[in-house]
């Protein structure tokens, strides 16, 4: 699928619809069965504060698009991430995503220090949703992007940041994605394999992947988004030229930073 | 690669089937992972210990030699009694094990929940999986015990697959009960450790139910373990077929909170990414 590049006709595959997404965050210390019940008794209640982390949010991606995501911390970046990668319902509106979803924000989640480089590509692996007879098959191939034989049937706990990085990108990316979901992870690692990783998401774009990538790094928004969501306070705030996002996005920041904190 | 547009999976929260019945596809597409989560529990708790998987087999034996010497000078009327608390006990400990396992990765397993999209029933069922796994691994002492006290070994010992079963699904329909508090409450966790030492004494583990005083009895009897202990021992240390009466109920009360619990839990197992 990727070797010949025919013309496709881009459907959509992420679509979200005026999504909202509210927090209850307990006031007090109201989070145990106990309290809750001495409360109830009491006739205190319990008093929770809403928290809108994302308020209307109506965005769209097609097959092949990069889109990326920008915004001050808290702003609902990896809520939205979150939302794609069906973690979480929104509170209302749709979430409609077409197709399956390779979560680059979880890399490594589910690696278990005790068990060596081989069995964690299992456990990794069937945690993203692979069967166990695809991961067989593509052992060889994963081991060799990664470029870990060496270390393969050692515990994980004597990797380094950087091999378990290594393994974890190769195991979520083994197979291409439909979409491909990139949480400020790509600038770990050394560079050479920064560059290898990044060599092969674009030939996975080519070959149809949708990308949605949040980062704080403006460099690598502006060289590979195609179109960039400036998100501020859980609403949109622009969608479209990377340049003019990353433009206006900074200027807000500068224009915040010299006024004196609210 | 070329046959995902056959198979793509579509996710549209305006269309959703049933929650329990969702649930219950993702599982089947997971199960992998269950096989996975087993393996890790059952090798990584080990790897670093010399003894290994004999652990397993050794631990319950050290418990029931304790228990065997305290309650065996009370208890006097029953033959072979540590065999009977053994066989007891290996019931009793998958249960509790499991159930309790289940739950601390269900509630406090947050951090992957809020990072990846799974179906958080894999993680209970694979805590049961587990307890599985050790159980049968128990077996064997329990064999061994059965031989050196003089309690006949019969051919019904191979039907224990029946209670293991039904004790399986009660765990875990228990565990997504508890965890469907848990989710809001997190101290449920605690509160079960305590519930569960007293559930320990109101189950005929270490006495028989006939020395309890009637009046006692009828309310013991509320207690769906008493059956699952006794149909374990009945094809275990007793060599007999149990009653249809007594598996009919403890298959019914297994198979009602299992269905009770897996449905409840997949309509609020959506919160805890919502807990930070």
């Amino acid at each position: 699928m990727n070797e010949h590049k025919e013309p496709m006709n881009r459907e959509r595959v992420i679509q979200l619809e005026n999504v909202r997404v509210k927090y209850q965050v307990p006031t007090e210390s109201a989070r145990t069965l106990k309290e809750f019940i001495i409360r109830s008794v009491q006739n205190r209640g319990v008093h929770t504060q809403e928290f809108l982390a994302l308020d209307g949010i109506s965005l769209e991606a097609d097959q092949g698009d990069f889109l990326g995501i920008i915004g001050a911390n808290g702003a609902g970046k990896s809520t939205l991430l979150k939302l794609i990668a069906q973690v979480m319902r929104p509170t209302s509106g749709r979430v409609y995503v077409r197709g399956r979803v390779a979560p680059l924000l979880a890399m490594g989640a589910g690696f278990h220090p005790d068990l060596t480089g081989r069995e964690n590509i299992f456990l990794n692996g069937t945690l993203l949703g692979y069967q166990r007879g695809d991961l067989e098959k593509r052992l060889e191939h994963i081991v060799d992007f990664a470029g870990l034989w060496e270390f393969i049937d050692a515990p994980i706990r004597t990797f380094s940041t950087g091999m378990n990085m290594r393994l974890a990108f190769s195991v979520a990316t083994d197979l291409q994605p439909d979409i491909l979901l990139v949480d400020e992870v790509l600038s770990v690692g050394d560079a050479i394999f920064q560059e290898k990783s990044l060599e092969r998401i674009n030939r996975y774009r080519e070959g149809g992947m949708t990308t949605v990538m949040v980062s704080h790094g403006m460099d690598v928004i502006r060289n590979q988004c195609d179109r960039v969501a400036w998100i501020d306070h859980g609403q949109i705030r622009y969608v479209g030229d990377p340049g003019t996002a990353i433009e206006r996005y900074t200027t807000a920041m500068h224009e915040r930073e010299a006024e004196p904190a609210l | 690669m070329s046959t995902t547009t056959q198979t793509t999976p579509i996710y549209d929260t305006d269309r959703q089937r049933s929650r329990a019945l969702y649930e219950l596809i993702q599982v089947w597409h997971y199960r992998d992972l269950i096989y996975q989560l087993i393996y890790r529990d059952v090798t990584a708790r080990y790897k670093r210990s010399v003894l290994g998987i004999a652990w397993t087999m050794l631990n319950p034996l050290g418990t029931m030699i304790i228990l065997s010497l305290v309650f065996s000078q009370i208890f006097t009327s029953i033959e072979g009694y540590v065999a009977y608390v053994l066989s007891g006990l290996l019931v009793w400990n998958f249960f509790s094990q499991s159930t309790t396992a289940g739950m601390n990765s269900l509630v406090w397993g947050g951090d992957l929940f809020r990072r990846i999209y799974l179906p958080r029933t894999v993680f209970a069922i694979s805590a049961v999986g587990t307890g599985m796994v050790n159980l049968v691994l128990s077996l064997v002492p329990l064999l061994l015990v059965m031989l050196v006290v003089g309690v006949k070994i019969s051919a019904t010992f191979l039907l224990v697959v029946i209670p293991i079963i039904l004790v399986a699904a009660f765990a875990l329909g228990i565990t997504l009960l508890l965890s469907s508090v848990g989710v809001f409450f997190p101290d449920v966790v605690e509160m079960y450790q305590i519930a569960i030492q007293a559930w320990f004494y109101l189950t005929p583990v270490l006495y028989k139910l006939d020395i309890l005083p009637d009046a006692v009895q009828f309310w013991v009897r509320l207690n769906p373990m008493v059956y699952f202990v006794d149909i374990f021992r009945m094809t275990t240390f007793y060599g007999q077929l149990f009653s249809w009466r007594i598996l009919a109920v403890a298959a019914g009360v297994a198979a009602l909170t299992l269905i009770i619990g897996w449905w409840i839990f997949a309509q609020v197992s959506e919160e805890l990414a919502y807990r930070a």
